[in-house]
């Protein structure tokens, strides 16, 4: 891959955007279309972009298993965490009016809240399912590396 | 905090495993994974009792999630039946995670236990979900959580058919599932709800049109792949054959059921007033293609059963007959047929949890299921193999068992109907049983144990005193019908009369004032969430 200058170069270029694109509809959605699914998706865009012109090795050091793995629990555990702290407050489950004192500002918080959550597992699922099918077929190919893949590719 | 908590009972019920899922990943040691997954089924049945009492008092009752009000919100409804299932399903998943300590830990790989107990409190979250909700899609979405995490729990399997068995059900499960929601986007299509009730109420303006029929024979295909009515039952018993014992034993005591109360639910509520059910296409003599297929899914699975050697492969052909059972009920559409075919839902969950329970702890010790291996097993293990003896009986409905009420039910609404062509089916496939059943216990305790066979020991106690609580579950509930059959006899009433709109719960709120609800954040302070706790009040907290 060191040669493709052109690949590397445009995937260093595209990745920030992407992100920036990604938070954008995350933090969006609640005004339009958009919300914490495709948010995730796209953030995860990023990521795979990344692994397919640098290769797994180095997306692991950006996105390492012990990172990914309980972030596809954080995501469920704060949508949910929502649910039950509305639950505590005295409203149903999910209902956001009582989160703040002013029931527009509650609603606001609660669906920011769980979208994020929605966002987040949405991120780490994705990057986890394509990396564990992409490490999967290193192990299967018997390849010297990711190193040297990177190098004659 | 009594209150905040009896409020929120449908809610509870449903975010327990929900919340507690996510939480086991974190637990690394497996058998803490294990106590904690245990835990919070324990709770979620003491949830479900609260609300079997709840609705004992009270009747039916709805919750509205996030405070939406009905037909536009997702709302829980508790009826009678509901109440019931929930209670079976909770109770089941306590049992088998009782249970699963040891067979676990001998079958899974320890680094992927918390991983299991993870997958399985998801699954026990879809299955009460799909129980508890009044929203055909928010049905559809529990429904998915509960597939998808019984395909990986499949695969999980010790032997590599594992996973071919759980692809087939992968595919075959989601064609079901897709079948399903193409069924709910006729049915909104025509009607603009997604609701229960709210369809229930607005169906029969459009009950002639032909999206409404094409819609009714999709929900029919999809719900009978997922619940394995007979000619869409392939995926089944490679699936309960491959996967891990655990996994067998609490898909077989709740995930067909589950479906089948699906069924029921929008076949009898939701598609009730246009009688959906009742006009499927008639083939023999005024049966239904639903009970025929039902006869022949009894005659075929117990049939097939017969000629099995592993006895995992057996019992799962034997589950095939028992759905063709509990559709029979069903397809009387008589309030005795109904209770024959619900009270053989809780029946039949705790025959085959015992049964597939049994054959868990012979495998941990064994190592095989395989029938040609087990010369004199009831010898080697006594305690086991006599709670899989009652288990085997009640099987095959001998008196004092729950498997007795169950076909005295069925045989009783057949006679009642005139379904005579059902009596003598459920009498032929009983006498199956016998033959399957014999086989086992002919080689468990008419042969001697083969002569160089290593000693065994009995199955660890954590295992054995689920078994036995199941096992005399069985004949328990054969002697004292006032639970089971009561409750069923209640929920099968209800099912049967359902008018929408009548029930003792709900009025639209927002019918009345359209602005009071859904731009309640717009009023400003007090006023827009005051009025909503006051709207659920009573539903909730009678």
């Amino acid at each position: 891959m060191r040669l493709h200058s052109i690949l590397r170069t445009m995937t260093k270029l595209l990745m920030p955007p992407i992100m920036l694109f990604g938070l954008y509809v995350q933090f969006h959605g609640d005004y339009g279309p958009g919300g914490g699914f495709q948010a995730g998706v796209i953030f995860a865009v990023a990521f795979i972009l990344f692994t397919l012109i640098f290769g797994p090795t180095r997306a692991r050091q950006v996105a390492p298993e012990w990172v990914t793995t309980p972030m596809c629990a954080i995501g469920v555990l704060l949508y949910a965490g929502v649910g039950v702290a509305t639950m505590l407050l005295g409203g149903e489950y999910l209902n956001y009016n009582v989160l703040a004192h002013d029931p527009h500002h509650g609603q606001h918080m609660g669906i920011l809240l769980v979208e994020l959550g929605v966002g987040l597992t949405v991120w780490a699922v994705m990057v986890t399912i394509f990396l564990n099918f992409v490490e999967r077929h290193d192990h299967a190919a018997l390849d010297p590396g990711d190193g040297a893949e990177d190098g004659h590719v | 905090m009594p209150s905040l908590l009896s409020q929120n009972l449908p809610a509870l019920q449903v975010v327990l495993p929900l919340v507690a899922a996510p939480l086991c990943l974190f637990l690394r040691l497996p058998r803490l994974a294990w106590l904690f997954a245990l835990a919070v089924s324990g709770a979620a049945f003491a949830v479900s009792i609260a609300l079997i009492v709840l609705v004992q008092q009270n009747g039916a009752f709805s919750y509205d999630m996030g405070g939406w009000a009905a037909p536009w919100g997702i709302e829980y409804v508790i009826d009678p039946l509901d109440s019931v299932m929930l209670c079976l399903v909770t109770g089941i998943a306590t049992l088998v995670l009782m249970y699963a300590g040891p067979s676990v830990e001998a079958e899974i790989p320890r680094r992927q236990i918390p991983v299991f107990y993870v997958l399985f409190l998801l699954c026990l979250t879809g299955l009460l979900g799909m129980v508890a909700t009044g929203d055909v899609f928010n049905l559809f979405v529990f429904l998915e959580i509960s597939s998808l995490s019984t395909y990986a729990l499949v695969a999980m399997g010790r032997d590599p058919r594992a996973q071919t068995s759980a692809y087939r059900y992968l595919i075959l499960g989601s064609l079901g599932a897709t079948f399903y929601v193409i069924g709910i986007g006729l049915l909104y299509m025509m009607t603009g709800t997604l609701n229960m009730e709210d369809l229930a109420r607005r169906i029969p303006e459009v009950a002639e049109t032909r999206t409404i029929s094409v819609a009714i024979a999709f929900l029919a295909v999809g719900l009978a792949l997922k619940l394995a009515l007979f000619p869409l039952h392939k995926w089944l018993p490679g699936a309960y054959t491959h996967a891990p014992s655990v996994v067998t034993a609490f898909l077989a005591a709740t995930a067909t059921k589950v479906a089948i109360y699906v069924l029921v639910r929008i076949f009898f509520t939701v598609l009730g007033p246009i009688e959906a059910f009742q006009t499927l296409p008639a083939t023999v003599s005024e049966t239904q293609l639903v009970g025929v297929l039902a006869i022949l899914a009894m005659m075929s699975g117990s049939a097939v059963a017969v000629f099995q050697y592993n006895l995992k492969r057996l019992f799962a052909y034997s589950s095939i007959a028992q759905v063709g059972y509990m559709m029979l009920g069903i397809s009387m559409v008589s309030v005795t047929g109904m209770t024959g075919g619900l009270v053989h839902m809780v029946n039949h969950a705790m025959m085959k949890g015992t049964v597939f329970m049994a054959l868990g702890a012979v495998i941990l010790r064994v190592g095989s299921p395989d029938i040609r291996r087990l010369d004199g097993v009831g010898y080697r293990m006594p305690v086991t193999m006599a709670a899989f003896v009652l288990a085997a009986f009640s099987l095959i409905g001998v008196p004092g068992t729950v498997g007795f009420i169950s076909k005295l039910y069925l045989v009783r609404g057949a006679i009642e109907g005139g379904h005579w062509i059902m009596v003598a089916a459920v009498l032929a496939s009983s006498l199956l049983a016998v033959i399957y059943v014999w086989r086992v216990l002919e080689v468990a305790y008419f042969r001697s144990r083969p002569a160089g066979a290593a000693p065994v020991r009995e199955a660890p106690l954590v295992m054995l005193a689920p078994m036995w609580v199941l096992a005399l579950a069985n004949v328990y509930f054969g002697l004292e019908t006032t639970y089971t059959v009561g409750l069923t006899e209640a929920a099968a009433d209800y099912i049967l009369n359902y008018v929408p709109g009548e029930g003792p719960t709900w009025e639209h709120p927002l019918f009345e004032d359209p602005h009071g609800h859904g731009d309640g954040h717009g009023t400003g302070h007090g006023a827009g969430h005051a009025p909503e706790q006051d709207a659920h009040a009573p539903g909730v907290d009678p």
